[in-house]
Formats: structure tokens, sequence, C-alpha cells
């Protein structure tokens, strides 16, 4: 084959391949933004209650949570989905919970080491991101099957529709329950903390009328 | 298209194989390089609880983590003992309260932490035990402070690891600790007779024994009891042996 001919095949190939897509497109605006609302893991999958509820006492702990998340989340999201084209679909979903896991761990040491406190009172919910249903479900449902920037984002915007959600009930759930946002007294001297907002089923009520305010405005009905 | 059977057995094995020890590794790893920092943490929260215990939450409030270690270092000395008062040679860092804990009564080593004043050095601010013992869930923890005439409670300070949130986890609340403060551990003929939390909440108790409850969490208060019971009768002789 001549030098000529391989140049011509190299142009055609050129040719063939596909623009790559534009690092944000609106496909992958929407990755990020559709959580945020339209398809909120929490008000319309209804999945990662269990977090939503009992972590919610304070907005300091809730913001290490959903920071815990995120990282979780985006992390197993990216490295899933660079592992795509090598999991064994018998054992993938081993193979997903080895990989959370390992983060989930990761994230539990770390926070010991650098957040004592928080680690103390979160411990316990920290080991169960790894059940966490958003978790799983985005690794099922999209890093399997998608580019890693793509799952990065997914990832994240997921984590974010997660993160606005739980500090939403922790806002009030600290406002009313304690008088207090973020540890800081902002209630009047004297104001007696609401018991119900302290119990998790303070954080049930108030996540039900979240729920219904979302989806009253989204217009979402269940099949 | 890969040139590995997804579908065999071997690469499915192998697979697995090589994922367990990656991730086995990085774990590992991590694990190991944090291990410093964490154990600088959990010495850390020991220090504070014992200052804590001893000088009060307010004084405490304002401290940076090196200026409590330094406070702890020029202040604290510890000795440890048995139950019969008799003092023992072995190094306080290495006691675990919690392994100790499971042994039996009378061969359990015992620190005790003596807090010196700061301004002068051969006063003693006061003693400070800590004690350990079980709440509703799990266990609860926590140390006290014997001021220098050895009977008035200078100070609580409660731990737990699982307790119930806004009912039995109060007891980690400083309004709840400071109900023992200007308690006494012994009455009138000199016998034990540690403060205990007294059944319901928002009553107000005359004489030095009896602490406001908890409502709501009657069986984290009773441990409080227990816990405060076993470990003074532990420490009784050698509280009694100081004066």
């Amino acid at each position: 084959m001549s030098t000529e001919t391989i140049e011509k095949a190299n142009d055609q190939i050129a040719e063939v391949k596909k623009p790559s897509e534009p690092l944000f497109s609106k496909k992958r605006r929407q990755l990020l933004s559709n959580p945020l609302d339209e398809d909120n893991p929490i008000t319309i999958q209804v999945l990662g209650i269990c977090s939503a509820l009992a972590v919610t006492v304070a907005l300091k702990p809730t913001f290490v949570m959903a920071v815990a998340v995120t990282a979780v989340l985006v992390l197993a999201n990216v490295v899933i989905s660079a592992l795509r084209n090598t999991i064994p679909n018998r054992i993938r979903i081993i193979v997903q919970l080895v990989v959370v896991a390992s983060l989930v761990a990761i994230v539990d040491q770390v926070l010991k080491a650098y957040s004592y406190d928080i680690w103390k009172e979160l411990s316990v919910f920290i080991g169960l991101i790894i059940t966490n249903c958003i978790v799983m479900g985005r690794l099922e449902a999209f890093a399997l099957g998608n580019k890693p920037w793509d799952a990065f984002l997914d990832g994240l915007g997921n984590s974010f529709g997660y993160a606005w959600i739980i500090l939403a009930i922790a806002f009030f759930r600290e406002l009313f329950g304690s008088g207090k946002l973020f540890g800081f007294q902002v209630m009047p001297d004297g104001y007696i903390g609401n018991g119900v907002m302290m119990s998790p089923a303070g954080a049930c009520l108030l996540l039900g009328v979240l729920i219904w305010i979302v989806r009253s405005r989204s217009g979402y009905v269940e099949d | 298209m890969s040139k590995f059977n997804k579908n065999d057995n071997k690469y499915i094995i192998s697979y697995a194989i090589i994922m367990t020890l990656v991730f086995g590794s990085v774990l590992a790893v991590v694990a190991l390089a944090l291990k410093p920092k964490q154990d600088a943490e959990v010495l850390l929260e020991k220090q504070n609880f014992i200052l804590k215990a001893a000088l009060g939450e307010k004084a405490m409030s304002t401290m940076s983590d090196e200026q409590i270690t330094a406070l702890y270092n020029e202040t604290v000395k510890t000795v440890v003992v048995k139950a019969d008062g008799v003092r023992v040679e072995t190094e306080e860092a290495s006691i675990n309260v919690f392994k100790e804990y499971k042994k039996p009564k009378d061969v359990r080593e015992l620190p005790v932490y003596k807090v010196y004043d700061q301004t002068d050095s051969s006063k003693i601010k006061a003693y400070v035990f800590p004690v350990y013992g079980k709440g509703l869930w799990d266990f609860i923890w926590g140390y006290v402070a014997v001021e220098a005439d050895l009977k008035t409670l200078g100070g609580l300070v409660l731990d737990h690891k699982g307790e119930t949130p806004g009912l039995g986890a109060r007891i980690t609340e400083q309004e709840v600790q400071n109900r023992f403060i200007g308690k006494e551990i012994f009455n009138a003929n000199g016998e034990l007779d540690a403060p205990h939390f007294q059944k319901g909440e928002g009553n107000t108790y005359e004489g030095a024994h009896k602490v406001d409850g908890l409502s709501g969490a009657t069986i984290t208060a009773k441990g409080v009891n227990n816990m405060l019971d076993d470990y003074l009768a532990m420490y009784k002789t050698f509280i009694k042996a100081q004066k």
C-alpha cells in the first residue's frame, strides 16, 4: 500500500468520526440539572429516605453527610463507568458493591482523622451509604452504560439533588427543633424546642410536605 | 471488542481476585496512612474530657487543640491503682478502660488523673476518674472529677456509643452533665453514696445526692447511676487514702 492510499483512508476515517460532544452540551447540562428537580432521587424516585430521616437533626452533620455522599457517588460513578467494558455481567453487582464499600470505608477513615466529632455523630450512617439506594441505583442505571465524564456529571447532579433536600429538611428541623442554625442561636431566648422536630418522625412529616410541594409544582404523578 | 470472553469463568474469577487485591491494598494503605492522625484525635478527646471534668466547660470552650494538650501535659499527673487502692506500675497510656471493664473488678487497673492547679503546681485541683458502663443500646463512659476536698463532685463528662438521639443521647449535653456539679459522693457517715438521676424530669431536689432525671431515658439514666456506683466503689479505697 502506498502512503497516498493510507492518507486517503485516514481522511475517510476522520470524516466518519463524529465530532465529540461539547463538554457542557445541552444533554450534559441536563444530567446535572434534572436530578435537582424533575428527576430528584428523593422527592420523585423516593430513594435514600433512611439517611434523609436519620441525619437531618442539625445542619452541620447533614452537610458533612451530603459531602460524603457526593464524594462516594461521584467517585463510584466514575470508577464503574471507567471499568464498564471490563466488568463481567454476572458479577457486576458484586463489583459495584466492592467499589462503593471501599470508597465508603475511605471516607469513613478520612472523617475519623480530620473531623473526629462529626465522625462520632455520623459513623453509623456513613457506613450505611453503602446501602444507599441512590448510589447503587445510579451505578446500575447510568454508570454501567455511559462514559466517565457523563457519569461524573450524573453523580454530581444526583448528589446535589440529594443534598439540597436533606439540607432543607435539616434547616427546618434545627430551626424549630433547637432554635439554632449551624449551631448558632437564631430564635429568641426562651424558645422551647419542638420535640417532634428532633425525632425522625418530624423529619418524616417535613419530607412528606416537601415531596408534596415539589410534586405539585412539577405535576409529577406516580404511575 | 475486547479479546477476552467476559462470560468465561476464568475471566470472572481472575477479575474478582485482581479487584479484591487492588481495593484491599488501597484500603490498607489509607488506613495505615491515617492511623497516627486518628490516634492523635482520640488522645486529644481524652485530654479534653479530663480537663473539662476538672475545670468546667467554660474554661475549655475557647481553647485550641494545642492549648489543651499543653495544659494537659503541664497540669495532669497520672497514677494507676487497683480496687484495693494499691498502686501498680503500669503506664497510664497503655490502659484501655474498655478492656479493663471486661475484667473482674478486683483485677482491673484503674487510672487516676490528678489535675494540679495551673498557678500553684503543688495544689491538686481535682481527681479525675474514668468510668465505664452500659446504657440502653450500647456502652456509655465518662470522666468523674472529684474536687480536692475528696467528696464534692466537681464535674462529669459523659459520652456514649449508641444511645437514642434526643433521649438517652442527652447525657452528652452540657446542661445535663452540669446537674451533677456540686453534688457529693459520700454521705454524712462517710459511706459511698454517689449522686443519682431520679425518676422524672423538671424537679429540683434538696440534698447532695439526688439529680434531676432524664424524661424518656430511664434506662440510660440508670446506666449512668450504676456506672457511678460501680466505679466510685472501686476508687473508694484510693479516695479515702488521700485524706
